[in-house]
């Protein structure tokens, strides 16, 4: 098949199930060689039973997975070829660094000067060139961290697993961590399966990203596919933030009711009159002018649509921008959440307690069903 | 889900070995202990006796002519009365000689005989040859005397029914029950005061209080025992005190087990008040709740498992012991000791098979109370808090150090009357030291001979024992799937606890000393007493290495493998190094237990494989009370010393590993 031709890890139709639980429905997956996915939800999605099914650590119950063009769906891990990183990272306390990358290689009966010439390497591709005489407990959780991907690089697997692999660590760490790994997974071209909870992981690290919950895939896509683009509700809450509104289809064409406000949407196909969700991002929303009340509006301005006055509530500072809550009588009592720039805020003299009018731009609003 | 066949995993080389593994120490478990233990049972539960109507005879006249017809030997003894019936019940031994039906016989006359069976089963014997069927045997008058007829089995409850209408025998279920449930009472209040001394205040010499506090496990249950003979005894040093009362019976028990007991409940006690939360103290107080109130309020229901607990394993502890009643016991029967007499005093096997199975009853029942309530011991201990950490308060710290100075004195007098006893002539009649006590070879016993095996027993049980339990263990632990077998497994693993050395001991007699048996040729050879010992400490070998292994990550198979490193690569390099203290522990633990326990290996030891412990109770039954009070003690410092190697062997490893394991 031409698919299968670039399809270097192929997931068809699995199930799992932990007795009446079922913990993957119906999952269906291609993976590129050399490609960095990452599997992105919730606790309990299914995200980690996934990742052991394809390392045959835990087996689905039904369905195949193929890899380079073998099936590979009911073989011991041993069988397999993958290296994994572990959130515990699962280093050997009683080896020393050295003997812990070299684990894997010893086995392979590769001659000993080899062994040595690979060890050094890869301590240098993964930035720790002189650690290798230490013991796990004596380095930081970063640079644990480090090895463990060492180690599993070490014999060339096809396919690297990282499971959480970034979890343990603290912020800052993680945020540099995040780029190295990246740049190490894009040096080697190793196909890489990444589990993660860290929306901000996915997406700065991903080349795809599948969103799971209940088992189910709720969608597949590049970063900016997933953000730009959300198939579902869930993905739209799940990646980013974004304000929920409780709508009705109206009859007029593009358009839903928001309380008393007659909104213009993004195209969609559910009949009129159905309950259905708008959705958009807080950051999608335009501040106009400032206080609405003092300014004489001039009647010749084109007014955009979807503009509405709304009273400022709240206002919350997070460093590179302003979240402000917002309230408007015609959308009834839903909260509006937008973020605006500091400049526009500045600017606009945005105040607690005053209005402001804002545009809710048509093309962001997205309809999903109730 | 989509109906289909569901994934079934292809076994990699890995699986297939693991389980091969536990498979094989699953089989080792059932050859030793369930195969036994349904010997003894199904002996228990066996009845044997004389059926007469299975055999006809037939007798000549005077000049060897069979001319009466052949007439059933049932209807012989009717008629004659010479057999009653309470005499055609007999044990799987049992041979009935058949002249006694004729009054007038005589070996001389020239009167012949002839037997058959009137069913294809019935079995004779003529001399050693043995005879099944129909078919007639001649025999003249002389050899019709070696003619003998054997009892056939059947199953029932006629050896319940006998057990329990002979009071002397079922009277010792009561004697059982009562000195275990005082020892318990008194042994886990002492020990409680003992821990919450140790816990609580800030006496000094704790080390030390803990250390002597500890000595008792290391001598066999029946040294306290000969100490308080040579105390209270008929010439006893203080008889004085025991004011006309005999210390020969329940109060010897009683004394003795406190002192053997006496660790085990301050263990399990220690550790369940070490684990209360500090944060409960503080909140009492500042709610300023009297000492007395947060005594009853916060520490006692903190530790009540560990009371539980403690009660329970002392319980079972002394109810199946066997030394210390035996020694000091006098005719105050129990039932462990009761076994004991049934097997080796009166051969009567069925009956020490029924004695067994009443000792089974409340051992496991202890038993079953105790793992349920350690479950939620263990509960208790993961939400641990903050740890307490008592305040200096001089009059606690004082009376605290002063009881458990005399705890203390009471265990070094214990020990220091049996040294004492071993090193002087003859008491008390020649108080002068001599060595001469210690020449074991001359008395009965084994001499030194015996401690030189035991010495090998122990070495062989901890290290067999500890390969075997820590490989079983690993395999149950980290085997995938195969949910089933490991569950057996663990079941099986837990069993031994449960019974007493007396029942493994009697149904290893059942189990390997039948002919039949392939094993057989093992029956009074090392190989059976190093097979027991390990099978009887199996349990708590296993709980240890399960502990240790469940601290391992999890996912250092999953890496393994991973690597294509087989898993028993993993095992040598990483699980065996990082669990090597856990291991030591194992192997300390079997080897003190070997060296002391009596119960399972007195029932089999040949004179090839006499045992320390075993001769301390032969020389002291044969009246040679210093020889045994001199070997027990040499138990003891070869325990100690023992200990000290383990001790300097833990260090030597914590320290090589110190610098992978702090940072």
């Amino acid at each position: 098949m031409d698919n299968s031709a670039k399809s270097f890890l192929r997931i068809d139709n699995i199930w799992k199930s932990y007795g009446d639980f079922l913990a993957l429905k119906e999952i269906s997956l291609d993976i590129n060689e050399s490609e960095f996915v990452c599997f992105l939800g919730p606790s309990g999605c299914g995200k980690t039973t996934l990742l052991r099914a394809i390392a045959g650590l835990d087996l689905q119950t039904r369905g195949t997975v193929h890899q380079a063009g073998r099936d590979i769906s009911n073989l011991p891990p041993a069988e397999r070829d993958f290296g994994i990183v572990f959130q515990s990272y699962a280093l050997f306390p009683n080896l020393t660094v050295d003997r812990n990358i070299a684990f894997g290689l010893e086995n392979a009966k590769m001659p000993k000067s080899a062994i040595t010439q690979r060890v050094t390497e890869l301590l240098e591709l993964v930035g720790l060139p002189d650690q290798g005489r230490k013991y796990p407990a004596q380095l930081s959780g970063g640079q644990q961290q480090r090895i463990a991907l060492a180690r599993a690089i070490a014999t060339s697997p096809g396919l690297l697993l990282l499971d959480e692999p970034l979890s343990a660590l603290d912020a800052k760490v993680r945020v540099r961590l995040r780029h190295e790994v990246k740049e190490l997974q894009r040096k080697l071209g190793v196909t890489t399966v990444m589990v993660t909870h860290d929306q901000e992981e996915a997406l700065s690290m991903a080349d795809r990203i599948v969103v799971m919950n209940h088992g189910v895939i709720e969608q597949v896509g590049t970063p900016l596919e997933i953000y730009r683009e959300p198939a579902t509700l869930f993905v739209a809450d799940f990646i980013g933030e974004t304000n929920q509104l409780e709508a009705r289809v109206s009859n007029k064409t593009g358009a839903v009711q928001v309380g008393d406000q007659l909104l213009a949407c993004c195209e969609h196909e559910h009949a009129s009159d159905t309950k259905v969700v708008a959705a958009i991002r807080p950051e999608d929303i335009i501040p106009h002018t400032g206080d609405a009340s003092k300014s004489s509006r001039k009647k010749d301005f084109a007014e955009p649509e979807n503009t509405i006055d709304a009273r400022i509530d709240e206002m919350e500072f997070l460093g590179s921008f302003w979240r402000i809550r917002l309230s408007n009588a015609a959308i009834g009592a839903q909260e509006l959440v937008a973020d605006f720039s500091i400049n526009a805020v500045r600017r606009l003299s945005v105040v607690e307690g005053g209005t402001i009018r804002i545009e809710i731009p048509s093309q962001r609003l997205k309809i999903f069903p109730a | 889900m989509p109906a289909g066949v569901t994934v079934k995993a292809k076994l990699g080389r890995d699986d297939i070995m693991m389980r091969g593994f536990m498979v094989m120490i699953a089989l080792y478990l059932i050859v030793t202990l369930a195969l036994p233990l349904y010997a003894m049972l199904s002996k228990a539960f066996s009845t044997y006796h004389f059926d007469l109507t299975q055999y006809e005879l037939q007798v000549s006249d005077e000049q060897g002519v069979f001319g009466s017809p052949p007439v059933s030997v049932q209807q012989l003894n009717a008629k004659t009365g010479a057999i009653p019936d309470e005499k055609l019940a007999t044990s799987s031994d049992g041979r009935l000689g058949l002249t006694k039906l004729f009054p007038e016989f005589s070996f001389r006359s020239p009167v012949r005989y002839r037997i058959r069976g009137t069913s294809g089963d019935a079995v004779f014997l003529i001399g050693s040859e043995r005879y099944v069927g129909t078919e007639w045997q001649e025999t003249d008058s002389n050899t019709f005397r070696r003619v003998v007829v054997r009892p056939v089995k059947s199953r029932g409850l006629a050896n319940f029914t006998t057990y329990f209408s002979t009071p002397s025998l079922f009277y010792s279920i009561r004697n059982s029950l009562m000195v275990s449930v005082i020892s318990t009472i008194i042994t886990v209040t002492l020990a409680f005061g003992f821990a919450y001394a140790l816990s609580r205040s800030c006496m000094r010499y704790k080390g030390v209080f803990r250390l002597i506090a500890m000595a008792p496990i290391l001598v066999p249950s029946l040294l306290p025992g000969i100490a308080l003979v040579y105390l209270f005894g008929n010439q006893g040093m203080l008889k004085s005190m025991m004011m006309g009362e005999s210390i020969y019976g329940p109060y010897g028990i009683v004394f003795g087990s406190v002192f053997f007991t006496f660790p085990h409940a301050l263990m399990i006690i220690t550790t369940a008040l070490a684990i209360s939360d500090a944060r409960l103290y503080e909140a009492a107080a500042s709610l300023r709740a009297s000492p007395w109130k947060v005594f009853w309020t916060v520490t006692i229901p903190g530790a009540r498992y560990g009371l539980i607990s403690a009660a329970f394993v002392v319980f079972n502890l002394v109810i199946t012991d066997f030394g210390l009643p035996k020694v000091i016991g006098g005719q105050y029967n129990v039932l462990a000791v009761d076994i004991y007499k049934q097997v080796i005093g009166q051969q009567n096997f069925e009956m020490g098979a029924v004695v067994s199975v009443v000792l089974l009853i409340p051992a496991i029942v202890a038993f079953a109370i105790d793992r349920q309530v350690q479950k939620k011991q263990v509960a208790l201990l993961s939400a641990r808090s903050v740890v307490f950490q008592p305040k200096p308060n001089r009059r606690f710290d004082w009376i605290s150090f002063a009881y458990c100075t005399l705890i203390a004195a009471f265990i070094i007098i214990i020990l220091g009357v049996c040294q004492f006893a071993a090193l002087i002539k003859f008491w008390p009649y020649d108080l002068s030291f001599s060595l001469r006590n210690y020449n074991f070879d001359v008395m009965d016993g084994g001499g030194w001979d015996a401690y030189r095996n035991s010495i090998q027993l122990g070495l062989l049980t901890a290290f067999f024992g500890t390969a075997i339990v820590f490989v079983g263990a690993y395999m149950v632990e980290k085997t995938q799937g195969f949910r089933t077998g490991r569950s057996l497994f663990q079941l099986l693993a837990m069993l031994p606890m449960a019974i007493p050395g007396m029942v493994l001991g009697l149904a290893y007699i059942f189990f390997f000393n039948n002919p039949d048996n392939p094993l057989n040729p093992i029956y009074g050879t090392m190989a059976i007493l190093v097979i027991c010992s390990i099978t009887h400490f199996y349990t708590v070998s296993h709980l240890t290495a399960v502990t240790a292994l469940k601290q391992m990550d999890t996912e250092f198979e999953s890496v393994s493998a991973s690597l294509k490193t087989p898993f028993y690569k993993l095992f040598a390099r990483v699980t065996v190094p990082v669990c090597l203290p856990s291991i030591l522990d194992i192997s300390i633990y079997l080897f003190v237990n070997a060296m002391t326990t009596v119960s399972a290996v007195v029932f089999l030891y040949s004179s090839q494989t006499t045992l320390a412990s075993v001769a301390v109770l032969n020389m002291d039954d044969a009246g040679d009370v210093a020889p045994a009070a001199a070997m027990g003690m040499m138990i003891f410092y070869t325990n100690a010393f023992a200990r000290i190697v383990h001790l300097l062997a833990s260090k030597a490893v914590l320290k090589r590993t110190q610098e992978w394991r702090v940072r």
